[in-house]
Order: C-alpha cells, then sequence, then structure tokens
C-alpha cells in the first residue's frame, strides 16, 4: 500500500517538481509538501511528493547499522 | 506512390506491384529476391536444418534502441541462435493497416535491412496484406527462419547436472522497459535503450570453442528471466538457484521498476541469453561473452543443485524465496 | 551498475542483514513471537527478501490487512464495473486493482468483453485524461490508505481548481490506526508486536499508534521497506518484549517523525471526512474510512452516478478474512493452492500483489 521511493529534486516548479531516482526523471506533484528545493530527497508515491527524506537521519541509521555490526560479538558469523 | 498505405495495395494487382517493387525491393535487393517469384529458391543446404517462426505486434514501433523491423529479424536469429543454428534466410510477411503512413513502413523495412545486413543473413521471401482500418494496430510483421545446426550441438536439458552454473549474457529488463517508456502514458524519462540484437555472433561460436560444456539456451524474451528459467529447469527437471546480488540490471531500469512497482526478473528482453553451462567452464565463457559488444555485462547468476526442481533465489538479505512463473502482465502499482 | 541508488542500495547490505538476523534469533526466547506486519508493502517486501525462513522459529510473522485491495469488498468492484457498463464511464485505475474478483467479475474479465479501463501510475493521470476526454465522464477508482488518500485529495482538488468536470473518484480509503485497534484487541490474533507502515507513518505520524502501544501493550516499531530497515525494526521489537516495554519506536526516522505531514493531514481534512467502513473479511469498523466531503460532492462517483458501493457478506468458503486478521496463515486456508491461486484467485489475498497469499505463494513458504 506504500510503494514509495526515495528520488532527487532536480527542478521545481509551479506545484511541480522534477525528480531523478537512477537516471529516471519524472515530473511529480509537489503539493503536498512545503518548500522543496532543488538537491533535496523526497518520497515519491503515485506521482505526489509525500514527505521529505532527513539526510542526517539516514547517516545516523546507517551508523546505527555499522555500529551493530561492528559490535556483533559472534564475529563471521 | 502515395503517402500512406491504401486497402489497394494489398488487392495483388498494379498498386501490390508498385509496393513491391518501388518501396519494399529497395530495402530488400538480393538475388534469391529480386527474381520476386512465389518462393525463394535456397540452393542446396549443407547440413541440419532448424526452422522456426515468430509474430510481431510491438506498440509503438519506434523506441529508443530499436524498431519493430529489427526485432522482427532478431528475435527469430536468436530463436534459431539458442537452439544451435545459423540462420540462412528468413521470410518477411507484412500485415499493414490502411492508412499506415508509408514513411512509418520505410522506416520498419530499413530495420529489417540493418539487421540482415549485421547478421549476413537473406530475406528471402516474403507477402504483404492489408486491411481495414481499425483491423490492425498499424503494422505487424512475421517472420519464419531457416538455419543450419552447428555441427555436434544440440539443446540438451536432460545433461543439466548439480554443479553447472547458470549465465546471462547481460542486464535485464531493458527492452520492456524501453518500450513501456516510449508508449509515453506513464510520463517517465528514462535513457533506456532496448537491448534487441542478434546473437548468433555471441553465441554459436562458444558451442565449438566449449565442446561439450554448454548444455542448453534460452532467449528470455516475454516473461523475462523469470519465465524462461522457470521453463528450463522444468525441461531439464533440475532445481536453479539464483544469486539476487548477481543478478545484472541498469540502475536506470532499477529506477522505473522501484517507481513502478515492477520485477525486472520478469520484465522482457530481446538481446540476451540464458545459458547452463558446465561449472568448470563457467568463468571461461563468460570471460569470452564480455569480449563481444553483446555480451560486455555477462554474468554468473546461479547455479544448479541437487535436490527437487524448480527456481530459487538466494536474496539480499541472506534469505531464500522462490521464483515462480508471474501472472499476466506486470502493472504499474501503488501498493 | 547495481549500485547506483541512493538510500536503497545502502539498506540492503547483506552483511549487516547477517548481524541482524542473529541478534534477532539471540533475542527471541523458547517459543516464536508473534509479530505482525501491519502493511502490505511489508509483507511483499519479506517475502520477496526470503526473511520469514530466516527468523523461522525466532519470530512468526502474522501478515495484517494492510493491503487495500485485499479489503476493498465485492461491492466496490461490482460499483466500478456498473458505472463503465451502465454509465458509459472510462474507468483509470492503480494496476493493482484489475484482477481482484467481485461478486461475479473483474475489471480485467470486463476489459476482455469491452469495459474501458485505463491503468495509470497516478491519480492525477486520471485527471489529466478527463481534461483531455471532456466527452466522457472519467472516474477514478480511488483505493488506498492513508499514504494514498493525500495524492487521491490532491488530484480531486486539483480537478476541482481546474474546472474538470467529468473527473470524479469511486472512494475505498481506509485509515490503520482503528484497524490495529480491532486486531490488538482480538483474543484469538494474540499479537505481541506491530511492524508499523513506513508511508502511512509518514504522512500520519508515528504518535498515532501510541493507543495501541500505551493502552493495549503491545510494542510497535514503524519500519522501512528495505531488508536492513524490516530486519531492524524486528529486531527493536523483540527488545522491548525483552524489556517488558511497550513503545512506539521509529527505525524509518530518516522519513517518518512524531506528527507526520501535517500539509497532507490538513488537506485530508478539507476534501475528506471519516466514515465507517467495512473491511472484507473484519467486517464495519467504526470511522476507519475516508469519504468524499459535500464541499467536493462534486467529485464523488456514488453521488453524481446514484452507484452506491454496498459491503456485502462474502463467499464463505473463502478464508481472507483469517488471513488478513492473522488468525491463520495462507497456507492453513483449505483453499490456497488449488481452488485459489494467482491465476484463478478466488479472494483478493491472491489477487493482490501485496495480498499475504500471493506473497506466499509466489515467493515461497519455504
Amino acid at each position: 500500500m506504500c510503494l514509495g521511493v526515495p528520488a532527487k529534486i532536480l527542478k521545481t516548479g509551479d506545484a511541480t517538481a522534477v525528480v531523478e531516482l537512477g537516471g529516471v526523471r519524472r515530473e511529480i506533484s509537489v503539493m503536498l509538501i512545503d518548500d522543496v528545493s532543488v538537491g533535496e530527497w523526497v518520497i515519491v508515491h503515485a506521482g505526489f511528493a509525500i514527505e521529505k527524506l532527513s539526510e542526517d537521519a539516514a547517516k545516523q541509521t546507517l551508523a546505527l547499522f555499522r555500529e551493530i555490526a561492528e559490535a556483533d560479538p559472534s564475529g563471521d558469523s | 506512390m502515395h503517402d500512406r498505405i491504401l486497402l489497394s495495395h494489398g488487392e495483388g494487382g498494379k498498386r501490390t506491384r508498385d509496393l513491391i517493387e518501388k518501396v519494399i525491393a529497395r530495402y530488400f535487393d538480393n538475388p534469391v529476391l529480386s527474381p520476386f517469384l512465389d518462393a525463394g529458391l535456397l540452393g542446396r543446404i549443407d547440413g541440419e536444418i532448424a526452422f522456426t517462426t515468430d509474430g510481431y505486434v510491438v506498440t509503438p514501433p519506434f523506441f529508443p534502441g530499436g524498431d519493430i523491423g529489427r526485432l522482427a529479424v532478431c528475435g527469430t536469429v536468436n530463436d534459431l541462435a539458442v537452439c544451435g543454428a545459423k540462420t540462412l534466410a528468413i521470410s518477411c510477411g507484412l500485415i499493414l493497416e490502411e492508412g499506415l503512413p508509408l514513411d512509418t513502413l520505410e522506416r520498419a523495412l530499413s530495420g529489417m535491412r540493418d539487421a540482415a545486413k549485421e547478421t549476413g543473413i537473406t530475406i528471402a521471401c516474403g507477402d504483404t496484406k492489408v486491411v481495414e482500418r481499425g483491423k490492425g494496430d498499424g503494422i505487424f510483421i512475421t517472420t519464419a527462419g531457416v538455419g543450419v545446426s552447428v555441427d555436434g550441438w544440440r539443446p540438451a536439458p536432460s545433461e543439466i547436472r548439480p554443479g553447472d552454473r547458470i549465465l546471462l549474457t547481460g542486464t535485464m529488463g531493458d527492452h520492456q522497459v524501453a518500450v513501456l517508456v516510449a508508449r509515453q502514458n506513464l510520463s517517465i524519462d528514462a535513457p533506456v535503450l532496448s537491448d534487441v540484437a542478434p546473437l548468433s555472433g555471441l553465441l554459436l561460436p562458444l558451442l565449438t570453442r566449449f565442446a561439450g560444456k554448454v548444455r542448453f539456451m534460452r532467449d528470455p524474451t516475454r516473461g523475462g528471466v523469470g519465465v524462461t528459467l522457470n521453463e528450463m529447469a522444468a525441461a531439464a527437471n533440475a532445481r536453479f538457484v539464483l544469486d539476487e546480488a548477481r543478478l545484472p540490471v541498469r540502475d536506470s531500469v532499477r529506477g522505473v521498476c522501484e517507481i513502478l512497482g515492477f520485477d525486472p526478473l520478469y520484465l522482457a528482453n530481446e538481446g540476451k541469453a540464458v545459458l547452463i553451462v558446465a561449472g568448470d567452464a563457467a568463468d571461461a565463457i563468460v570471460a569470452v561473452l564480455r569480449g563481444h559488444p553483446y555480451g560486455r555485462e555477462a554474468a554468473i547468476v546461479g547455479e544448479v543443485r541437487e535436490g527437487g526442481s524448480g527456481v530459487r533465489m538466494r536474496t539480499i538479505a541472506g534469505g531464500v524465496r522462490a521464483v515462480d512463473y508471474p501472472v499476466g502482465d506486470q502493472l504499474p502499482r501503488i501498493c | 551498475m547495481n549500485r547506483g541508488m541512493k538510500y536503497i542500495d545502502e539498506f540492503r547490505d547483506p552483511a549487516t542483514a547477517k548481524v541482524l538476523v542473529e541478534r534477532i534469533r539471540r533475542d527471541a526466547g523458547d517459543a516464536p513471537v508473534r509479530l505482525m506486519e501491519v502493511c502490505g508493502t511489508h509483507t511483499v517486501a519479506i517475502a520477496r527478501g526470503g526473511i520469514r525462513p530466516l527468523l523461522a522459529g525466532a519470530v512468526t510473522m502474522l501478515s495484517g490487512p494492510g493491503c487495500p485491495v485485499c479489503v476493498t469488498p465485492d461491492g466496490y468492484i461490482d460499483a466500478a464495473i456498473a458505472l463503465g457498463t451502465e454509465r458509459g464511464a472510462l474507468l483509470a485505475s492503480f494496476g493493482d486493482m484489475l484482477r481482484v474478483p467481485g461478486r461475479t467479475s473483474s475489471l480485467e474479465k470486463e476489459k476482455g468483453a469491452g469495459l474501458e479501463v485505463r491503468v495509470v501510475y497516478s491519480p492525477l493521470d486520471a485527471v489529466t485524461l478527463a481534461a483531455a476526454t471532456p466527452d466522457r465522464e472519467v472516474v477514478f477508482l480511488g483505493v488506498g490508505f492513508e499514504t494514498t488518500a493525500p495524492a487521491i485529495g490532491g488530484a480531486i482538488k486539483t480537478a476541482s481548481v481546474r474546472g474538470v468536470e467529468n473527473f470524479t473518484v469511486l472512494p475505498s480509503l481506509r485509515t490503520i490506526p482503528e484497524a490495529m485497534g480491532v486486531l490488538a484487541s482480538d483474543p484469538d490474533v494474540r499479537i505481541e508486536g506491530f511492524l508499523c507502515p513506513a508511508h502511512v507513518s509518514a504522512v500520519i505520524g508515528t504518535d498515532a499508534y501510541r493507543a495501541v502501544a500505551e493502552t493495549r501493550g503491545i510494542p510497535c516499531v514503524v519500519a522501512g521497506f528495505e531488508p536492513l530497515d524490516i530486519l531492524m525494526g524486528i529486531s527493536m521489537l523483540l527488545r522491548q518484549k525483552k524489556e517488558g516495554i511497550a513503545r512506539v519506536e521509529n527505525e524509518y526516522s530518516r522519513v517518518a517523525t512524531t506528527t507526520g505531514n501535517r500539509k497532507a493531514q490538513a488537506l485530508m481534512r478539507d476534501v475528506f471526512v471519516p466514515c465507517d467502513a467495512g473491511w472484507r473479511g473484519i467486517g464495519v469498523i467504526p470511522g476507519s474510512g475516508l469519504g468524499i466531503s459535500d464541499a467536493y460532492a462534486a467529485f464523488d462517483a456514488e453521488k453524481k452516478f446514484g452507484i452506491p458501493v454496498v459491503f456485502a457478506r462474502e463467499k464463505t468458503a473463502c478464508r481472507c478474512g483469517d488471513v488478513l486478521k492473522g488468525k491463520i496463515l495462507p497456507a492453513d486456508c483449505p483453499l490456497f493452492g488449488n481452488a485459489c491461486v494467482p491465476e484463478e484467485p478466488y479472494g483478493p489475498c491472491m489477487v493482490s500483489s501485496e495480498g499475504s497469499c500471493a506473497a506466499y505463494y509466489k515467493y515461497g513458504a519455504i
């Protein structure tokens, strides 16, 4: 029910933006979010950006994964 | 000549002659076809004969990387190639819709001519029919191909055994994504080219160079690698296990799949082959494939294992899942 | 070539996945912990990732009713078909809906018999279609949860602003928290933790699950859809259980926040009103649906064409309801794999790519 992908804003328009994912571009509506700028990341679902993706929070999550992986007591299991 | 196809072009009279002599003959000029007899005389053929046929109805007829004409030649050449046969000649049956722009026909013929030239095959005979407006989707092409089998090789699914490797000659899904994007009803801008290509030059030399090592080959067209592997596993009554991390897919194809919810395993390819080969020859065969323009992204994607039949896949997460036949076409989804 | 997708590929690292699986197995008790993934997209991601067999014995994943296609009643498909065949409307739909069985037919079957159905990726494409075909009525089949409701609302607003009068929506919108509440209180189901939806949460906010966690004492973790997200989410649930706590935690912090997307919520309040909704297999859950508000009645296909969606009793042999509630696994349904297969589905759980039964069948109960 939630198929949404992270895509980067390439261009902004009126209530629309052009996003890119893996070299693929599509125009989407940004009427559901505020103040998008070029270079920001959003989640795209059914032709709309439904929320922004926080690059900081993503980094923190990945850092947490790295920590867990490195602290693994069972070593190379 | 008019700038559109009329019903009279199919009626066998002067207009038909004009179409053949003034249009078709300009693209398909060779000694077998040019007399425009009722049949193409191929002469004596040395070797065992292979024969195939296919119909081409792709919409739109032109798409990034190819066209219906190129497809009509390559599809048939590839069906013969994966069965170990070098194509000698093909037939060309055209069904044209009244009102088809002549330019569209000429572009398709040009695509066929160029593909035939690239492969060194003869378009030996043909037929043209015209149907009323509304009764045909622009242009349909049917080609039948006659070829000669490489000495000493036959497709041998019964030879497939545990330890054999599953090879793909390149990336999955390029053709179907290119066509989908060309249809323009998804408003996606993706730099994807169809992979449509003739594979005889890529595949046939392997059969002699690696004699006894190539068990079975198929081309993964409709339904993609997923369907083809299921059919091959059933023919061999074997268990195939894929490694998800090794499946070659272009980022742009993945991008379209992620957005629309498609699985690249089930997308059509028109310039790729799946090979089952002996384990001890797999790396060498991949190296040879990668040396060819149509095999640059060739990879070992799995192996044949003991135990049962069907297709499984080791996932990136380290789990295992079944790769079954899909039901119907993939459609853009929200879920 | 396969490593170029940012914010996707990093969350698929196999080495980290391995460690997380070990962590989950260490934290699990003697009996498998019963967790429910609410969202259909999680069901498919788990199946495609081959995650169930990895966790066998440690965790039992129950698949909940988070597949909007699966919980859409027969009557909706019947109404959609009627709009096309009786009122001559051109239907526009997400691909997911095409093979869902109504009482006697499906959109796909009717398409073969002449019903006009166009598959679209976005509800805005349906508005564009309507604008381009002013002499036809275009009805968009508005099915979804809170992830999709704002998009459908956005399409209605766009049609309103642009004056596209031949565009309407036949709504089948449902909301998640009420359904979770019903499941959490069902003694037969015995859920020990909820893996909460990623993008529904991005819209409604993770606080929406506090009632379930705090009053029902069931741990809730919001998780993304990549393999590492799912494994981490499951690990977090097991840790809560081990510590004897029940909170809402958020693994998908890169997108979901506590309060969610306020702008999208405001748009939903503008275009939609909460209503009672019938969920296939569960029954009517009060306040769990979204209808189109009076201000936008002109875009409501039920009102415009007078074709109501009737919530009818399901075919009795179908056990989709129990599968949706996580009471049984797909393989426990007597129809699974024989009378009910993807090519000839008996109920929506097998039709929808998201459905538990389809996921089990396609990816294997290995």
